[in-house]
């Protein structure tokens, strides 16, 4: 069997500016990052003839889902032969499955995969905790959550945590490792919104949340918009840079869709989405350079971790304890950009953009010592996940 | 007055049951005929047997926390904070979750494993499943 993945690489990347809140509109944050994806592969826009995103254009939330596949379709006149965009997917990396899958049926050849959010703007505009407003909850997933004030993902993850907390003993003071981690990794990013020093005290100082998640505990909602461009491989040689291939994706969801229906509390998607990936590949965790992985909340690191089989189930805490293992200078090099919880929650992307400079090798102050060859990318928490594993040729 | 300003739920004829039978004092959970096996949150159809022979039925309403965190954030301007958050398994099938809030209990007293009954409070035409500590538990 050959794995469609294995067809496909990335060519081009492109942020634009991380901002709370930005002065430029979303979809001019959208074409930012998509023209500079372009000019980075060495492209231009009439070489695009795929485009797909998540979660699609959502009005009823214009922080999450500000920009759709029209938007750009129609701004930059793109002649696509393939697109798609919509949450009903395996997490953030659902568009780029999407594309992957586009590619390696000969639908298109280079495909931006773009991810847009305006979170700082809206939340300022509404002056709300939250997305969810005091309407009635539709009877749909969030129905069973919602009406019980648990109106945050915070919540959500908190719950996990805690069981996590009671099943393995682990504590805030391990749990902290991640954003301290993020923290430190920010402080040699420039476009990270975070970048002061944060110390252990300041975390086990930090307000509650929703127990045990702090302040601390929980991503920083920004203005932003990444793009990245996926390519056939054949068509992917004479580009700019060296292309990043893709040695396998994972997009499973086995358990139930729910929030709060899982089997075990301590598991999420992550593990069936992982399992997937590693069935596609000969690698294993021990060939892993670097880890991006999903930081909304602190727990859902731990457990992307867990899920990726960087420890065992139940061990991340230890696993990331003292910090060492996940620095910079570590055995495994995590959320090297700051992640979500320092750099800003650009959602899901921000780890894939971070993956491909570090394994380029222009990751600037904050590039990795060691040589990058393999990254791990994961995103998403709960009944959402979806991971890929990437390497240079 | 919500029990914390959140808002309430559409009801369906799907969920109707669950969020309105604790105006007879009873947690209505849908039970398939055929295999007897329960199933949330509600579906039209059995997903364990695919009969269409469900409906809800009252369960005891005594059910075991599976997992709580305490809300400290004001997720909306009105909401009243801390309040408990936990999901609980039934007692009569423990892979059917609710998620809720535990209530008529001092948060730090609140822990994994213990046992909870149902009570109900009305909003609207909702009656929303809450659960307080088991006298002794
Ligand atoms: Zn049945």
């Amino acid at each position: 069997m050959t794995f469609g993945e294995k067809q496909v690489a990335i060519t081009g990347i492109g942020q634009s500016e991380i901002a709370r809140p930005s002065s430029r509109s979303a979809l001019l944050l959208t074409i930012d990052a998509i023209l500079a994806a372009i000019e980075d592969a060495g492209l231009t826009p009439a070489d695009i003839d795929g485009l797909t995103t998540w979660p699609g254009r959502m009005d009823s939330d214009p922080g999450f889902g500000p920009v759709g596949t029209t938007d750009i379709k129609e701004a930059l006149g793109l002649k696509l032969n393939y697109f798609a965009g919509g949450k009903e997917a395996p997490a953030q990396f659902g568009a780029a499955i999407n594309a992957i899958g586009a590619i390696a049926a000969g639908l298109a050849r280079h495909v931006v995969v773009f991810r847009t959010v305006y979170e700082a703007t809206t939340r300022k505009q509404t002056g709300a905790g939250t997305a969810f407003g005091t309407a009635r909850v539709p009877d749909a997933r969030f129905q069973w959550q919602l009406p019980m004030g648990a109106m945050s993902a915070s919540n959500w993850t908190a719950l996990y945590a805690q069981r996590h907390f009671h099943d393995y003993g682990t504590t805030r003071e391990q749990m902290a490792q991640i954003p301290l981690n993020c923290r430190r990794n920010a402080a040699l990013n420039p476009k990270a919104i975070y970048r002061t020093p944060l110390t252990l005290d300041d975390y086990m100082g930090a307000r509650m949340i929703s127990t045990p998640l702090c302040l601390y505990d929980c991503d920083v909602p920004v203005d932003g918009a990444t793009a990245i461009i996926f390519s056939r491989a054949d068509a992917a040689g004479d580009l700019r840079h060296a292309p990043i291939r893709l040695e396998a994706v994972g997009s499973a969801l086995h358990g139930r869709d729910s929030w709060d229906q899982r089997a075990d509390l301590t598991s999420m998607a992550a593990f069936d989405a992982a399992k997937m990936m590693w069935s596609r590949t000969d690698m294993k965790p021990s060939d892993i350079d670097t880890a991006q992985l999903y930081d909304g909340f602190t727990i859902l690191t731990m457990l992307w971790l867990e899920a990726l089989g960087f420890c065992g189930k139940g061990e991340s805490g230890a696993f990331i304890e003292e910090g060492t293992r996940i620095a910079l200078a570590g055995e495994l090099p995590l959320n090297t950009s700051g992640g979500q919880l320092s750099e800003g929650r650009v959602h899901g992307y921000g780890y894939l953009h971070e993956a491909c400079l570090q394994l380029r090798g222009t990751a600037g102050a904050r590039q990795i010592a060691k040589p990058v060859n393999t990254a791990v990318v994961g995103t998403g928490g709960g009944p959402l996940a979806s991971c890929m594993l990437l390497r240079n040729d | 007055m919500l029990a914390n300003n959140a808002p309430l739920p559409v009801l369906t004829p799907e969920t109707e049951a669950f969020w309105t039978g604790g105006c007879e004092g009873k947690l209505m959970i849908m039970r398939c005929a055929q295999c007897m096996r329960r199933h949330h949150p509600p579906s039209p159809v059995c997903p364990h047997c695919y009969s269409e022979r469900v409906a809800p039925e009252a369960v005891s309403g005594r059910a075991k926390i599976a997992s709580f965190t305490v809300n400290h954030q004001k997720w909306l301007p009105d909401m009243k904070v801390p309040f408990v958050i936990a999901i609980v398994e039934l007692d009569e099938q423990p892979d059917i979750r609710i998620t809720t809030n535990i209530v008529n209990a001092p948060p730090e007293t609140i822990h994994i494993g213990q046992s909870v009954q149902v009570l109900f409070e009305q909003h609207e035409d909702v009656w929303l499943p809450l659960f307080q500590p088991e006298k002794g538990a």
